[in-house]
């Protein structure tokens, strides 16, 4: 078998399809927009990238396991936060902080008339352990928080909610504990790590393809664990929980697992956000930026990863596009947006897309991809979300999901579920 | 309107400020500055025309008060081009929207630095803001021109900040008030961030260091709160001489709305606000803060030829019912002080300007002369103004020249 | 005790058992409508901030419309009255365009709503401008009332309270002593029995939705006595009019009341000891923990899944 047949027979990858929407993605991301665009544009579109990270997250997390988190930003802040301390830190070596009256903190903490810097900031100085926080602490955070609800099955609309007030309760504490955390201006000015200048152009171009790398690392392990039988439980809690959990599963568990993961990706998308901006802050961590990360994940398509990928990608842009022609325009466009996609097209541009895609047979004997914008494999063509697509699309033969198909025995699943925990942390 | 009654108005207003300059008509410039000369970093300056940019929130939450920054702005350089533009070239206006979103302004500081290349940036406007697009300045040497009160504790050399710093804004209001009202305790509240709570540990070392007074409590208030009777009760049984406010947005309104209704009105409590301008008192409502102080360093209803003409040019532009506050009035002199450095320097470009703006004077602000200090602040006088109904201050009492001094010591 | 005569923290406990109250009005005025429309209809409706953002600007330009005709001192009766109205006829509008597509599917509600809360802030600042505006208050609405000379009440206050109280009453009214009350609950509790004894089930989702946002559009009417308005105020209420619904149980009228009451006395009694941003800090990471413990609420109604 060749390569190609290879990846073309892996249910992870997702058949020809998913194949080739990924190839397409990677060549827009790798060189189609590093060649098309100057520093300045492509330094933007890293941000944009980071976001994606969260729209990952949230594609297994709503898309394919109905759980609607609207306190991404939480992680997202929780992750960007970690590395900013780490930045921070080195920032405000005693040199360039010699102003202060305390030299060698940084300049928020020497206003706020800290003489030291406080315990928790101190491990924070080493490069290791801010990778390790960034990984372990949101999911930890997400773990505290998943345990305590889905144990207790709080889901569907309570669960928004609650993340959302959980996302106000961090945000308006960050910005009262304005000496531990920078308060409302964030943590601004960071400028090197390890030495090593990361506004430079050279910095920048690193980053961005860092960036790139990692997030495609962070599509392959959603692919892997939804074209696994962890994928299709998921998917199954998502349409009939007491069906799953009837069948010995224990649902509350796959949940916590998920929103842990998703988190662990948010946090990961902050870092990079750190990273490539300069700066952190507290309207990242919100409810607002919470629900437009939701929107991201929406206008590609909530079941469809590459989808969200570029769902960021546009809508992003079309932000700063519109923003900057037309100011007034933009709230309309994105409200707009939102109210379209959600009553029109639910499955957001991965379902437009697989619409003419199957209308016109584009992946029978012809290959590639005409459009470039939207793109969806064939495992997620089947999850779109509406209730009726659903019933469809069960009542349609398929190669990987089945819902329908009933769950065999219970050790099996868990020792599957138990390999994809280790499996989630390594990456 | 008409670019006749503009340039009607302008023979009129402006004459002074050119000769203040020390200069005479515009255009014979552009030939005495070919582009070659003044411009040797590759900004966006042409024979005939350069590039300045704005950058604002036009949308969100901070639009409430940016609006007028804009205004103000866009007013000054319609001005300075009917005079002939700067050194024979005209300004031409790129506007970004910070849409409220910190980041958003570091990004645009960047498009507009790097992509659009002006030759200098009228913006931001929260400290947060300011925060975010700093290290854009200063990495890409960009020239901002921060209208703004904010609470110091910063000097770029790529910034003018046209507002007070906090030194400047407090501590002349507060002796003041204390020789004025006889006032021993103080009570401080603000909203809770980063210019509220420096201000007010200035406040906090100023009352119990110099006026020999006390602070009775303290208390910073979540952005967007609208819920104040406990505050407010607290407050009553402290019963301070004077209550030090700096709460700022929707907080606000509901602060003065829910003070008056408990009974605390100017009758019975003596008030000072450093948050509180023309702006404001729109949302407020004059009823709520009729007697009340507010120490800024202009007012709209100040008294003399510069101000008249500016608050009746600005009416003419933005209709009859806009509004002066003090940020607004510092964002006017936002594109006159860049006018004048160029001409001082000579250059557009950005190290020339900077060198070229610190000791110059500008007579005609509509606030009273001003003057740029080497720290990039500006020498200013301090304003107390007592508020009407009508919801125009009246000023009481005017300071001396201070000094900006944003690294205060002694109060850090 | 701590320096003040018994004579000062006799009157602080009366001023701050009224403080606590009148939030607890607020609160509850913000909640009716939402606990109407998600409790009734499970609809979780993100725009009801903008609604109430319709009834305070309706104020306002009534104020202004008041002070032209000289009517200002009891004008505010039928800016109330004008701000029901028209919150309940977008709402009308609203559930007719958008809600009713998306019954099956409460999460986008949630989306397509917060999509909608952007549509109509956006409105707003075109319409109204971006600077926050006063209504000019009637005289006998400011100040306050002294029982004696060292208590104050707020008028204000009192006069939101009041309104609070009638307009709980009218709910009351309407969902249990009407017949329309008689057909939206019987929607709750089986809409497809309900269709078959012939109620007009989509009729009365329109109007249930259409009655939440003109409680919204009073509340905001209310609020401009003491708070602001500007395009983004809505934004100031729905994070707590939610937090209050969804911490009574999400179908019971009377545990809206419970749970707006037991926050608004511990907010307010937390910000009197606290600092204020800690107050609120503290009040709501209560609520969430008592919320991850008891999820469906305090008074959650039995309903079997």
């Amino acid at each position: 078998m060749t390569l190609w047949e290879k990846m073309k027979a892996s249910p992870v990858l997702g058949g020809k399809e998913g194949v080739i929407s990924l190839a397409v993605l990677a060549a827009i991301i790798f060189v189609v927009l590093p060649l098309g665009l100057d520093i300045f544009r492509l330094n933007l579109i890293g941000k944009y990238l980071t976001y994606a990270f969260v729209a990952v997250g949230l594609v297994m997390l709503w898309g394919h396991g109905g759980i609607l988190s609207l306190g991404q930003g939480i992680f997202f802040g929780l992750g960007g936060y970690a590395m900013a301390m780490f930045l921070k830190l080195e920032a405000s070596d005693p040199l360039s902080t010699k102003i202060q009256s305390t030299p060698g903190i940084p300049d928020f903490m020497d206003w706020n008339q800290l003489t030291a810097l406080p315990w928790f900031w101190e491990p924070f100085k080493s490069l290791p352990f801010t990778i390790f926080a960034v990984l372990t602490i949101p999911a930890l955070f997400a773990y505290i928080i998943g345990y305590a609800m889905f144990k207790r099955r709080v889901g569907g609309v309570y669960f928004s909610i609650i993340t959302q007030a959980v996302a106000l309760i961090l945000s308006i504490l960050i910005v009262g504990q304005q000496g531990y955390t920078g308060g409302v201006n964030g943590m601004t000015d960071l400028r090197t790590m390890l030495g090593w200048d990361i506004r430079s152009d050279s910095a920048k171009y690193i980053l961005y393809f860092v960036n790139g790398l990692l997030l495609f690392g962070a599509i392959f392990l959603s692919k892997y664990i939804m074209s696994s039988k962890f994928g299709m439980l998921l998917l199954a809690m998502r349409d009939k929980e007491e069906r799953v959990r009837f069948s010995g599963y224990d649902v509350s568990n796959f949940k916590i697992f998920i929103f842990c993961l998703a988190a662990m990706m948010s946090a990961v998308g902050g870092a990079m956000f750190t990273l490539q901006v300069g700066f952190m802050s507290p309207s990242f961590v919100g409810i607002v930026p919470s629900i437009e990360m939701v929107i991201f994940c929406a206008v590609g398509g909530r079941a469809s990863l590459v989808g969200a990928v570029y769902g960021t990608l546009l809508v992003n842009y079309g932000k700063t596009v519109f923003s900057e022609t037309y100011p007034e325009m933009w709230l309309f466009l994105m409200g707009g947006l939102f109210i379209a996609v959600v009553m029109f097209f639910p499955s957001g541009l991965a379902g437009i897309w697989d619409k003419y895609a199957t209308k016109y047979g584009w992946f029978k004997d012809k290959a590639p991809a005409k459009k470039l914008e939207v793109s969806t494999s064939k495992v997620e063509a089947q999850a779109v979300l509406t209730e009726t697509s659903i019933e469809t699309s069960l009542a349609t033969d398929s190669t990987g999901v089945a819902t329908k198909r009933s769950p065999r025995k219970k050790a099996d699943a868990t020792s599957a579920i138990e390999g994809n925990k280790l499996r989630g942390a390594e990456a | 309107m008409s670019t006749l009654n503009r340039r009607g108005f302008i023979k009129g207003a402006m004459l002074g400020a050119m000769m203040a300059a020390g200069l005479v008509t515009g255009h014979a410039f552009a030939a005495d500055y070919p582009t070659a000369k003044v411009n040797t970093t590759g900004l966006a300056v042409t024979d005939t025309t350069v590039k300045v940019g704005i950058l604002h929130s036009a949308t969100g939450t901070m639009a409430i008060s940016e609006t007028g920054s804009i205004q103000a702005e866009k007013l000054a350089i319609e001005q300075i081009n009917a005079m002939g533009g700067i050194l024979g070239r005209k300004i031409e206006v790129v506007q970004e929207d910070g849409a409220s979103d910190w980041p958003t302004f570091a990004e645009k500081a960047k498009k507009l630095l790097e992509k659009d290349k002006v030759a200098s940036v009228m913006g931001c406007w929260t400290s947060a803001s300011r925060k975010a697009a700093l290290p854009v300045f200063e990495k890409d040497n960009g020239l901002l021109f921060y209208p703004t009160f904010y609470e110091g504790l910063e000097q770029s050399k790529n910034v003018f900040y046209t507002g007070q710093e906090a030194t400047q804004q407090i501590l002349a209001g507060l002796d003041w008030i204390a020789k004025e009202k006889k006032a021993k305790t103080f009570y401080l509240i603000g909203s809770d961030y980063i210019w509220p709570r420096t201000s007010m540990k200035i406040a906090r070392k100023h009352i119990e260091q110099h006026l020999g007074g006390k602070v009775v409590g303290e208390e910073y208030i979540a952005l967007g709160d609208t819920q104040f009777g406990s505050v407010i009760n607290k407050i009553k049984l402290k019963r301070p001489d004077v209550i030090y406010a700096a709460v700022v947005g929707g907080s606000n309104v509901a602060w003065f709305k829910q003070l008056n209704a408990a009974g605390l009105n100017s009758s019975k409590q003596t008030m000072l606000t450093i948050s509180v301008t023309e702006d404001e008192v729109l949302g407020i409502g004059g009823e709520n803060l009729a007697g009340f102080y507010s120490a800024m360093k202009y007012f709209q209803s100040q008294d003399n030829d510069a101000n008249k003409k500016f608050v009746e040019a600005f009416k003419k532009r933005w209709g009859k019912d806009a509004v002066i506050g003090d940020v607004t009035q510092a964002a006017y002199l936002g594109p006159w002080l860049y006018k004048a450095a160029v001409e001082r320097a000579g250059s557009f470009d950005v190290d020339k300007v900077q060198a070229a703006l610190p000791g110059y004077e500008f007579k005609d602000a509509p606030e009273g002369p001003v003057t740029v200090e080497a720290n990039h602040h500006l020498t200013t006088k301090l304003r107390i103004g007592q508020w009407g109904k009508d919801g125009q201050a009246k000023v009481v009492y005017t300071s001396g020249y201070i000094k900006p001094d944003p690294f205060p010591k002694g109060y850090q | 005790m701590f320096g003040y005569s018994m004579a000062d923290i006799g009157n602080i406990v009366v001023m701050q058992g009224f403080s606590g109250l009148s939030m607890f009005t607020v609160l509850l005025l913000m909640a009716l409508g939402l606990a109407i429309i998600f409790g009734q209809m499970g609809v979780i409706n993100m725009a009801h901030g903008e609604f109430m953002t319709i009834g305070a600007y309706t104020t306002v330009l009534l104020s202004k419309v008041a002070a032209t005709y000289g009517f200002t001192n009891y004008y505010f009766i039928f800016a109330i009255a004008i701000a029901f109205l028209l919150a309940f006829a977008v709402g009308y509008f609203i559930e007719f365009i958008m809600i009713r597509h998306l019954y099956k599917r409460p999460l986008d509600t949630l989306l397509a709503t917060w999509g909608l809360s952007l549509v109509m802030q956006q409105i707003f600042r075109s319409t109204f401008g971006a600077k926050e505006v006063s209504a000019e208050l009637p005289e006998w609405m400011l100040g306050s009332f002294k029982p004696t000379p060292d208590i104050d009440i707020p008028i204000n206050g009192v006069f939101v309270m009041v309104l609070a109280a009638l307009v709980t009453f009218g709910v009351y009214m309407f969902m249990y002593k009407s017949r329309w009350g008689l057909r939206v609950r019987a929607t709750v509790q089986n809409r497809t029995m309900a269709g078959a004894v012939g109620i007009n089930t989509s009729k009365v989702d329109r109007v249930t939705f259409a009655l939440g946002c003109g409680i919204a559009g009073i509340a905001g009417a209310a609020f401009t006595t003491i708070a602001s308005t500007g395009p983004t105020t809505g934004t100031l209420y729905i994070v707590d009019s939610f937090m209050v619904v969804v911490f009574g149980g999400a179908a019971s009228i009377v545990g809206t009341i419970a749970s707006a009451f037991g926050i608004a006395q511990a907010q307010s009694i937390l910000q009197f000891f606290m600092t204020s941003s800690m107050g609120k800090v503290s009040t709501l990471l209560v609520i969430v923990t008592i919320l991850m413990m008891k999820p469906e609420g305090l008074f959650a109604s039995k309903l079997r899944k």
